[in-house]
């Protein structure tokens, strides 16, 4: 029962891999009466293999915290085996007013997809 | 609903409590009296602990840092309730019975557990200590003689290798935020240190123990403990406090006045219904 | 002159992107889709979320307290585990549906303040104390099993950031009332004095929780638009006597009675009836005059005082440790 991946003794314990140092979000030194703590958004690997994918938001006051918070926050019921943090700041979104143009093209094309080739049906393996 | 939702839950798989019960109940695991009275005082802690703990739990000083503690308070009780119950089957005692209806001169945690949790700093300075000695313990306790022990000690150790991070993570940030924070830390510090050395004491039981290969000498967890604690103390700037060591004596039932009101809050409803089923 | 000119292109271009919007808005609820966070939005509706939503993440939070009040003396090692693991939820919860509420361009911080500052609401059912261990399954029980009922058709809530935190909050909350109903099914086939216990609890908090649901139908003037805007899907009696339905049968199961002799089910209508509900009790309670009101702000108002300045350290260690990488880097 003793388990092959035990910790090793290290001053730094658990320490995620790839947090660079401290990277605090603008939002977080604003010059209010106390300073808030930024907001991140916290993407969630539930399993080898799949993508990470957006399980919500919290507040943090930097990357190393918020990625622990995160831990905390979102996996508690061992719904994780990774996770990625982003200042909010950090994330370039598409406009929604331009939504219309913006993903107009790909309507009508359904030649794009497998399900436009009607004529194979039937047919073994295609 | 869900589809959408980017976690599953999952029970996880890992040694419970309840494994431990049944292990005791049908005897594939049956503590020596050495032994259980070992697992007493590595359960004794984690309950004293996670009820101090438990205290933060919609006080902390973000909704985030709520969640943390929680997160460490559970685990502890965890520790707690496999201890209590591994223990208990060398008396055909439960983990209530034993954590409910003992007196207080009959619990065996070290001090430093049941010291209020003060201010924030004050909290994690004890949680600084608490988690590194207990890393360093459950790591060598993985290799026990006891396989019972070394398996709780296989889970905790994960566990607790977590409440050092957090700990160190808030040393640095106490120390290095502000003026305030960091004379709260320096004083926080202050407060637990005298606490440290009974953590490494030995004694008959342990010393019996540790020629068996059951136990591991608390003594000889002391250099790594320094050490490593000592990296995080001079990152933070900060010195270890020079304060005389309290006079210890909890491993044998001699408590500070802080356990008494403790207990009192913890075994008050279970003893106002003796033998009753919750 | 010019500018008055501006001004009326202006405000032209601006009725124009509002009519846009509107229609937009109003085709994506015909639709009975979901409106994000970016996309136009009346006012009044993203008035009337932000209210609900931070009073629900409010009402999470000082939800906390009548159970971390338990936390300590809980009677055994199992339900204490089980019960800080529960409080531990509703901090998550909280913080689900404030980040929600965030979206909509209102800070954490200054909800937090409006609620010690006592500017906003929340389930007036945490100001009722919490007296005996019993509560603990009374309010799991019954208090989140209305809170289910009332959120598992929020899960459809027309704005998409509310519907997905309720998402997660609902399948976390399973296990809450789950937990409730087994202490008090503990208690109800333990002692004599276990199961008086059990019954006092379900008598005070039984009609406290049938007023979650909010005043009736007639008497509850924002219900229509919420449903007109797909945030609500069922009105406050319709839920209600869904829930009084779940209740009946399950406090059979408990050997339990409701305090309610009026309890029927209603051939014609095909829906349970209950007795009257002091709502005159209720507006009290809401207007800030429960046994509880300000015991529970204070405790909310202390904490938020006493992280302070951890809150302060932690954001002025990430100023320091940023600067320090850009130095380091220039």
């Amino acid at each position: 029962m003793i388990p092959t991946d035990s910790p090793t003794s290290q001053a730094r314990p658990g320490t995620p891999v790839g947090v660079a140092p401290a990277n605090a979000p603008e939002v977080s030194t604003g010059s209010t009466t106390e300073r808030a703590w930024g907001l991140w958004e916290v993407f969630v690997r539930s399993s080898r293999g799949l993508s990470h994918v957006h399980a919500g938001s919290l507040h943090a006051p930097d990357a190393a915290m918020a990625l622990r918070n995160a831990r905390d926050l979102y996996t508690r019921r061992n719904e994780g085996v990774s996770i990625w943090v982003v200042p909010v700041d950090a994330i370039a979104a598409s406009d929604p007013d331009a939504k219309g143009s913006f993903f107009e093209s790909p309507q009508g094309k359904d030649y794009r997809h497998a399900t436009y080739y009607t004529k194979s049906e039937g047919v073994k393996h295609l | 609903m869900g589809g959408e939702s980017a976690t599953r839950i999952t029970p996880g798989n890992a040694l419970r409590p309840e494994d431990i019960a049944l292990e005791v109940r049908t005897g594939l695991a049956k503590p020596t009296e050495d032994v259980a009275e070992y697992a007493l005082r590595l359960g004794d802690d984690g309950l004293i602990l996670a009820q101090r703990l438990g205290h933060w739990i919609s006080r902390g000083p973000e909704l985030e840092e709520d969640v943390a503690l929680g997160n460490i308070a559970l685990d502890q009780l965890g520790h707690a309730r496999s201890f209590l119950t591994y223990a208990g089957g060398a008396w055909d005692k439960t983990e209530d019975e034993l954590a409910y209806f003992r007196r207080e001169h009959e619990f065996r945690s070290a001090a430093i557990f049941e010291q209020p949790n003060g201010d924030f700093a004050a909290t994690i300075a004890r949680q600084f200590i608490v988690s590194y000695y207990q890393f360093e313990l459950y790591r060598r306790l993985t290799e026990s003689t006891d396989a019972t022990l070394a398996a709780i000690a296989a889970k905790a150790v994960k566990e607790v290798d977590y409440h050092r991070d957090h700990s160190a993570q808030w040393v640095l940030r106490l120390a290095g935020g502000t003026e305030e924070s960091r004379a709260r830390m320096i004083q926080g510090l202050k407060q637990m240190w005298p606490y440290v050395a009974e953590l490494f004491q030995d004694d008959e039981l342990t010393t019996r123990l540790t020629e068996t290969g059951a136990a591991v000498a608390p003594s000889t967890l002391k250099a790594d403990f320094d050490r490593l604690t000592g990296e995080i103390l001079a990152e933070a700037e900060l010195e270890v406090p020079v304060v005389p060591a309290a006079p210890g004596g909890g491993r044998h039932g001699r408590h500070s006045e802080h356990l008494g009101y403790l207990l009192a809050e913890m075994q008050v409803l279970a003893r106002e219904y003796p033998g009753a089923s919750w | 002159m010019e500018a008055n000119a501006q001004r009326d292109t202006d405000s032209q271009a601006k009725d124009r992107q509002d009519a846009d919007g509107q229609a937009n808005f109003d085709r994506v609820i015909a639709e009975d889709s979901r409106i994000e966070p970016k996309d136009w939005m009346p006012d009044a509706y993203r008035k009337t979320l932000l209210r609900q939503i931070s009073q629900h993440a409010h009402s999470e939070i000082i939800g906390m307290q009548p159970e971390a009040n338990w936390i300590s003396r809980a009677p055994s090692l199992k339900r204490k585990a089980i019960l800080m693991a529960k409080v531990q939820d509703e901090a998550g919860h909280g913080l689900y549906l404030y980040s929600a509420a965030e979206t909509l361009g209102q800070t954490r911080d200054k909800m937090t303040a409006d609620l010690i500052a006592g500017k906003a609401r929340y389930s007036s059912i945490f100001n009722y104390p919490a007296r005996t261990w019993a509560d603990m399954g009374a309010i799991g029980w019954l208090v989140d099993g209305a809170a289910i009922c009332n959120q598992v058709p929020l899960c459809r809530a027309s704005y998409g950031p509310y519907g997905r935190a309720m998402v997660r909050v609902c399948k976390e909350e399973s296990f809450h009332q789950r937990q409730g109903f087994e202490i008090l099914l503990e208690l109800a086939h333990g002692t004599p004095e276990q199961k008086q216990m059990a019954q006092d609890a379900v008598n005070r908090w039984y009609a406290p929780a049938l007023m979650m649901f909010g005043p009736p139908d007639d008497d509850s003037p924002n219900s229509k638009q919420s449903m007109a805007w797909n945030i609500k899907r069922f009105s406050n009696d319709e839920l209600r006597s869904r829930f009084v339905g779940m209740m009946v049968e399950q406090v059979r199961v408990l050997g339990l009675t409701l305090p309610d002799s009026e309890i029927r089910f209603n051939e014609d209508t095909k829906k349970w009836e209950h007795g009257p509900l002091d709502w005159d009790e209720f507006h009290e309670v809401l207007a800030g005059r429960g046994p509880c009101n300000a015991q529970r702000l204070e405790r909310r108002r202390e904490a938020h005082d006493d992280g302070a300045w951890v809150r302060e350290a932690a954001a002025a260690y990430a100023a320091k440790q940023s600067l320090k990488t850009k130095e380091y880097a220039a």
